[in-house]
């Protein structure tokens, strides 16, 4: 596709405009995405200074502090440091669970709205935004007003005679999954939606005429067409996900740092350590880039297949 | 000569065109003054009157530090962080004489710990910081800090702990009754098992939601500021704000004089300004803590005069600062606190 867009550029004479033209994309890039990584990258090798900021010489004391461990008072041999890779275990665990809740509950929703007349689709999509013109932090705390021990939610379980006495929600787990499958739901449905709506439904009536079964169809046939769809989904929950922090501290009680707190904390306390926190920040990038690129490899030998 | 003389001259008439004999820029906390306030220091010293507002001490430092000193006359920080802002060189010094109302501040607040003899200085508002507790839940003895630590069965899994590090490391310390800043491996190595132990006991860690946890019941007991427990005891919670025995936290706001001051003549006119009774307890009256200020009482709301969160009984301890420590002791409480959250 992009390719046909440039050699149609040359085509018509435009060649020596295509630097000047890009020049804004690059400027967008470069300012707001180039620089801030090489920023957060430099900073994570800078020295800390007490109460905030950095002092310009080298250090790999972030690095060393998140790898290894010499005990509360810093004397004894260094061995592999377990409490950042256990933060990052859990933040990764629960933003698959995330991932996995939202793919779960929204392939079905987006089949369900790709397969409505095409006057009412509008109308579902937008059924399915409205609730997200509301900022995040307000949502999260109204879930917070629904869930808790005398909420509406147990108002109406003890009232409808189901419990005797409150579910505990609110500064669990669930709190959390919850909350993070409300924030992110959207963000499967419609890559999701997308692509089932380019999907050729003659398909699996020929699939139908052949004696497949609707599951074979929907593995041998809806599945792979829909594939990139369920993926770009997953990528957009997975990763806001992973760097979560409004979910665990209001539902979860904020009882256990997530990578997103850990990071946070590192720079809005006085106690803060700025180079710790952009190390912290740089693992995490590089941890979804591998992520990432192992997909583009997988999917390219797919497609050469 | 000639030429300095001309400016000279041209500053006064653009300052007299401005109709006001000169400036004065504040850095406070939001909602911490009414406008009537300032209005009235504009109006008796004949000053132009600006205020920029931050929502933390932390905010506030990093403001200064990345360029905005020279910029404003006083600010208004807490304890730790005078101690902080006059470690960076931040804050200019005054002589008591050239504050006359500076006789007016009750004597016990003038050798503080963050500012000894109050050469930068002078008290704004002050309040504490223990917890309180739902006494439609439990009703037994309140006045021990073993209700965050150790919390009897009917309280266990109920609590709310402030999501700040040197608040509950205070209280923690002096549960223990080690001192603060310590670097004592055996103190510290206590402090942390009974952190770990107690944190079973909590479901919560939250500071902005301190208040709302306590009048919504999802919290039994929750460590809080004395002015936000009267704020939830007026909006029906049934809680009741406790005096620890082993001791408590004490907070205070003060105003400072910054370094660089464009209008220092004027920001120590302010300063003398709120040491005025009657000025100090309007601003009391607004901010509903307490004022460090001789001779408020005739001029102060009831409500705020009485309120058992401002008053503490006779039989309470003398309230503790959060100590400043140096750079390698916090290290050891920051990871302590790390421990904590891991």
């Amino acid at each position: 596709m992009a390719g046909h867009a440039a050699s149609g550029a040359a085509g018509t004479g435009y060649r020596g405009l295509t630097g000047p033209l890009l020049l804004p994309a690059w400027a967008m890039i470069g300012i707001f995405l180039l620089l801030p990584v090489l920023l957060m990258t430099l900073y994570s090798f800078l020295t800390k200074e007490f109460r905030g900021g950095v002092d310009w010489t080298f250090s790999l004391a972030a690095y060393d502090r998140f790898l290894l461990s010499r005990g509360l008072f810093g004397d004894e041999p260094p061995v592999l440091e377990w409490t950042y890779i256990t933060i990052f275990w859990r933040s990764i665990w629960q933003a698959g669970l995330a991932t996995l809740i939202c793919l779960i509950v929204g392939f079905p929703t987006a089949w369900f709205i790709a397969t409505r007349p095409l006057h009412s689709r509008a109308l579902w999509l937008f059924m399915i935004t409205v609730p997200y013109w509301v900022n995040l932090l307000i949502r999260t705390v109204s879930l917070r007003f629904l869930l808790r021990d005398q909420g509406p939610l147990n108002d109406l379980l003890i009232g409808t005679g189901l419990l005797d006495s409150p579910l505990r929600i609110i500064n669990t787990n669930l709190a959390v999954q919850l909350g993070l499958f409300y924030s992110y739901l959207p963000f499967m449905v419609l890559p999701i939606y997308a692509a089932v709506e380019r999907y050729n439904f003659a398909l699996s009536e020929a699939a139908a005429d052949l004696y497949a079964s609707r599951w074979t169809t929907l593995r041998e046939i809806v599945l792979p067409v829909v594939r990139p769809g369920i993926i770009a989904g997953c990528i957009l929950v997975f990763v806001p996900s992973l760097g979560a922090f409004l979910a665990p501290d209001l539902l979860g009680g904020a009882k256990t740092y997530m990578i997103g707190s850990l990071i946070e904390e590192q720079f809005k306390g006085s106690q803060g350590n700025w180079p710790f926190g952009a190390a912290v920040s740089v693992i995490l990038m590089t941890l979804v880039l591998i992520v990432l690129m192992v997909y583009a490899r997988a999917r390219g030998r797919a497609e050469v297949r | 000569m000639q030429k300095i003389l001309t400016s000279v001259a041209l500053l006064a008439l653009t300052a007299g065109m401005a109709s006001a004999e000169g400036k004065l820029s504040i850095y406070n906390w939001f909602e911490y003054i009414p406008q009537e306030m300032l209005d009235k220091f504009a109006a008796e010293y004949d000053v132009e009157v600006t205020m920029d507002t931050f929502d933390s001490n932390e905010a506030m430092l990093a403001a200064l530090k990345a360029g905005k000193m020279g910029q404003y006359d006083v600010a208004v920080p807490t304890d730790y962080m005078v101690a902080i802002m006059a470690g960076e060189g931040l804050l200019d010094t005054f002589s008591h004489d050239e504050i006359p109302n500076f006789a007016n501040i009750d004597p016990k607040w003038i050798d503080v710990p963050f500012d000894p003899g109050r050469r930068h200085s002078i008290p704004y508002q002050w309040g504490t910081t223990s917890f309180s507790v739902n006494r439609d839940v439990y009703k037994g003895d309140i006045n021990t800090l073993a209700i965050l630590f150790d919390p009897p069965p009917e309280l266990s899994g109920k609590i709310n702990v402030l999501d700040s590090q040197g608040e509950v490391l205070a209280l923690a310390s002096l549960y223990l009754g080690i001192p603060q800043c310590s670097q004592d491996r055996e103190q510290l190595k206590a402090l942390n098992a009974m952190l770990l132990e107690a944190k079973q006991h909590w479901a919560s860690f939250g500071s902005d939601t301190a208040k709302d946890v306590l009048v919504s019941g999802d919290a039994a007991a929750g460590m809080i500021f004395n002015g936000f427990s009267a704020k939830a005891r007026a909006e029906g919670a049934n809680v009741e704000y406790a005096y620890p025995k082993e001791g408590f936290v004490a907070w205070m706001d003060n105003v400072v004089l910054l370094k660089d001051a464009p209008n220092r003549a004027n920001a120590l006119n302010f300063m003398n300004f709120l040491l005025q009774p009657e000025n100090a307890a309007a601003l009391t009256n607004y901010a509903a803590y307490t004022s460090a200020v001789i001779g408020v009482d005739p001029f102060l709301d009831d409500a705020i005069k009485n309120s058992p969160e401002n008053n503490p009984p006779a039989s309470a301890p003398q309230a503790t600062f959060v100590g400043v420590c140096d750079q390698a002791t916090q290290e050891l409480y920051d990871a302590i606190w790390t421990n904590l959250k891991k």
